[in-house]
């Protein structure tokens, strides 16, 4: 079908050049590098630990996406529902899942972007001292995976309101509990009950499946975890969208 | 080319849309009257395939709208109310996009995108942002959209809310110009609208049709439709009153104004009709008076309006 692919690729490219009409999209990735680099560097000892990697680095990402992912996401449906534009897109000749995938790979891509915008911290770093390359490659596509998802799943909550505000509270929280499942004090904290219960729990966390990027190590199951989030929280707000439209 | 049967829309309990049916032809323009609240835009966004219908159908150019959607969905141009448009964009930005996702590249979206921009007057408006347009301007710019890949059927959902009268007879002539060739459905409060534009008009009234015809079958049934009205001067009131009374077929007669030795008067017949043989019969029992005027009353849409939709209200 290649007149569905045509059309996932207009729609995405309407939706990124409405990022970069507005003021938003440099604003955003200007604070996703100076975090970046603040975490880096201040918080993450850089320099302190006298290794040549990007472990500093990465190890605030399921952190700061919590928060900056949302921001990017909330507006996909909830704007397009406020101010009418939704009627607009559903009545052309696109199927909704056109739509949300169009809508989608635009803001995946403008995060990539922003995440790509750090690759002087890979030229630092190999200036220093001869980092395991792979290792941080493996980090980056496990870090726009991890994106992907939180991406997703700010698209399903934007999907269920008009109010961006409150899209984004939800999408915040949800997401905070997929990183809980798998933080070491409340992982700590559930061990003391039933060993069992924190593997399960653990499994839902994007930290969990986030480390094993970080480590260089690139296992199928945790790419398709990251694609399964991706995937189910598409297929979900197709569903929202559909309830909205039949009333 | 398009055809709705039975339509029917539950919000809830409220019944928004309830059980209409109709079809448009091309070459026709379909008026669509009816109160606030009466489910126009409703009924439109179900022949467009934005929200689902309770139940009932819609074909547009022989496709199913739930079966086919895209098939069907091609065929159509359509401005929502309230003219959305992507504000993030630049009005040519915008009408490019809307040309891309109707399959038209390169030079094609370049000609039609004119050709859109022309139509509509927005030459001086093309690289400004649609957040900063005025209402007017944002309309245009649907509308724009709207027709944008040359459709044969056109929905519009009050295309001519909030442009300036010159801007609305302009919208008026385009839409009877492609109403030769088009099937065309159009919402309106301006019933003016009805005769400059439409070749049939509906009225709907709580989810009902209540009315459906051609503008001079909708103005027949009016009270006034078939009455003539008369002045005469160098009589009294009701001596004039008395003589129309005894013209074969008078039903009433008021009289609407005395004054200065003119008297304004109108008969009203038992039967209306329009071969002005009651007229005639009115104009030879005043002779002999002088007639300053008498016309045959072609009865008014906005009282057909008033009398259909408020009749149902108190009911
Ligand atoms: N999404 C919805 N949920 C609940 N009720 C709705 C919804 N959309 C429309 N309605 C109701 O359906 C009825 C018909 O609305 P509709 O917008 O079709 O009226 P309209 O004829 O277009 O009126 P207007 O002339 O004011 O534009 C109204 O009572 C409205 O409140
Ligand atoms: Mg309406």
């Amino acid at each position: 079908m290649s007149s569905a692919f045509a059309n996932v690729k207009t729609i995405a490219k309407r939706e990124l050049a409405g990022y970069f009409s507005s003021p938003v999209a440099y604003v955003f990735i200007v604070i996703f590098l100076l975090l970046s680099g603040f975490f880096t560097f201040m918080v993450g000892g850089f320099f302190e630990r006298g290794e040549a990697s990007l472990v500093s680095f990465f190890m605030w990402h399921p952190w700061f996406y919590l928060f900056l992912v949302p921001a990017v996401g909330m507006r996909l449906w909830a704007e397009e529902r406020r101010v009418g534009t939704l009627e607009l897109l559903l009545t052309m000749p696109v199927t909704a899942w056109q739509a949300i995938v169009g809508k989608f790979v635009a803001s995946w891509l403008f995060l990539g972007l922003a995440l790509g915008l750090t690759f002087p911290l890979v030229i630092t770093v190999n200036y220093l001292g001869s980092p395991d390359n792979g290792v941080i490659l493996a980090g980056y596509l496990g870090s726009l995976l991890m994106a992907g998802s939180y991406l997703a799943i700010s698209c399903l909550t934007s999907a269920l309101t008009r109010n961006q505000v409150v899209s984004f509270i939800i999408a915040v929280v949800l997401c905070l509990f997929l990183i809980l499942a798998g933080f070491p004090p409340v992982t700590n904290l559930l061990a003391r009950w039933s060993v069992t219960l924190v593997e399960l729990v653990a499994s839902f966390s994007f930290i969990t499946h986030f480390e094993g990027f970080q480590k260089g190590v690139l296992d199928s199951r945790d790419v398709i975890f990251f694609l399964s989030v991706i995937g189910f929280s598409l297929f979900t707000t197709g569903v929202i969208l559909r309830g909205h439209r039949a009333g | 080319m398009i055809k709705v049967e039975q339509l029917k829309k539950l919000f809830g309990p409220k019944r928004a849309v309830d059980g209409v049916s109709f079809a448009v032809e091309q070459g026709e323009v379909l008026g669509f009257l009816g109160p606030n609240g009466a489910g126009k835009s409703t009924t439109m966004r179900m022949i467009t395939g934005f929200i689902p219908p309770t139940e009932g159908r819609v074909t547009v150019g022989g496709h199913d709208m739930w079966e086919q959607p895209i098939a069907a969905k091609r065929l159509i141009g359509y401005l929502p109310e309230n003219a959305p448009a992507y504000t993030d964009m630049t009005v040519q930005g915008f009408l490019n996009f809307a040309a891309e996702i109707r399959g038209l590249r390169g030079d094609a979206r370049k000609t039609a995108v004119n050709r859109a921009v022309e139509m509509c007057f927005l030459e001086s408006v093309l690289h400004q942002s649609v957040e900063t347009l005025s209402k007017g301007y944002r309309h245009r710019t649907c509308f724009a959209q709207s027709i944008i890949h040359d459709p044969p059927v056109l929905v519009l959902d009050e295309p001519t809310d909030g442009l300036d009268p010159n801007q609305k007879h302009e919208v008026r002539t385009l839409i009877r110009t492609m109403g030769k060739k088009k099937a065309i459905i159009f919402s309106t409060h301006i019933l003016e609208e009805v005769d400059a534009a439409c070749s049939r008009a509906i009225i709907i009234d709580r989810g009902r049709i209540v009315a459906n015809g051609t503008p001079a079958e909708l103005r027949a049934q009016s009270e006034l439709a078939g009455a003539v009205t008369l002045k005469v001067s160098g009589v009294a009131g009701n001596e004039l009153t008395a003589r129309l009374y005894q013209v074969n077929g008078t039903k009433k007669v008021t009289v609407l104004e005395e004054k200065d030795g003119r008297v304004l008067a109108r008969a009203f017949p038992k039967t209306p009709e329009s071969n002005g043989a009651y007229a005639r019969a009115i104009g030879e029992a005043v002779q002999g008076w002088r007639i300053e005027e008498l016309h045959l009353e072609e009865g008014r849409l906005d009282e057909v309006f008033r009398n259909i939709t408020l009749s149902d209200t108190q009911k």
